[in-house]
């Protein structure tokens, strides 16, 4: 099956999405990162969606999920490089993903991560 | 001049039975898009509004049709999407344009959200009979 790696880097995992993702797709990224936070016993999950080049509301929701679900997990989670046409499109389409944090780029998410442990 | 009147110059008809034509229906509206010159901006917001709709046709209408039509009015050129399917219909129409407003495990803003990134957005439904949602988004002067 399709799969999206995951890479584990001390204590934290990254994740960078590079194929337009279908749904299905999606809901298994979203599995595998819940089991692979308890399994690494990682602290942090950076996601690098700087290849997207569009996140609707079944994305969107994707990644406000593995927030909240590393949230519970005792992991944080920080999104990395969105494209300014993607943030433009998410705000206008009703999406603020309120209580995910993100940053500019991998290098001051992993900084963030950093501040956050 | 009238809303319907303008002329289709091309057409693609894309089949939704599955979350991975919803891909095919994304990277063909993008296509489209970018032959019709539209900004960045712009060809992420009908690719979006073409993914929110497209989702609906195969999660609420049971799979259907989108038609891709690049449309000339004078001198303006646009895309109109359109969304067909046999499916169970809305019964409230009012209410599923409404934020928030999910029968499914959505978060209830395709139709609503899709509609904010369109220019021209019409919805028909009938209950037993089926759903067709028409968006058009223009290329600005």
């Amino acid at each position: 099956m399709e799969r999206i790696p995951i890479l584990r880097m001390g204590r934290n995992l990254l994740v960078t999405i590079q194929v337009d993702m279908h749904d299905q797709l999606a809901m298994t990224l979203q599995d595998d990162l819940t089991e692979r936070i308890v399994k690494d016993r990682a602290r942090g999950v950076l996601i690098d969606i700087s290849s997207l080049d569009m996140v609707d509301s079944f994305i969107g929701r994707m990644i406000s999920n593995i927030a909240a679900m590393s949230r519970v997990l005792d992991a944080q989670t920080v999104v990395v490089g969105m494209q300014p046409a993607v943030a433009i499109t998410l705000v206008e389409l009703g999406l603020d993903l309120a209580g995910v944090r993100t940053a500019l780029n991998v290098e001051k998410g992993m900084a963030l991560l950093t501040t956050l442990e | 001049m009238g809303k319907g009147d303008f002329r289709v110059e091309r057409a693609d008809d894309v089949p939704l039975g599955n979350s991975e034509d919803v891909v095919r229906l994304r990277q063909a509206v993008r296509e489209r898009a970018i032959g019709l010159g539209f900004s960045l901006v712009d060809q992420t917001k009908v690719v979006t509004a073409a993914s929110e709709l497209g989702r609906n046709t195969v999660q609420h209408g049971g799979g259907g049709q989108a038609s891709i039509e690049v449309v000339v009015n004078g001198t303006r050129r646009g895309l109109r999407l359109s969304f067909r399917d046999q499916g169970p219909g809305i019964a409230d129409i009012n209410q599923a344009l409404q934020d928030g407003f999910t029968t499914g495990k959505g978060m209830g803003l395709g139709l609503s959200g899709s509609r904010r990134l369109s220019d021209e957005f019409s919805i028909e439904s009938t209950p037993g009979v089926g759903t067709t949602v028409v968006i058009i988004r223009w290329k600005p002067f």
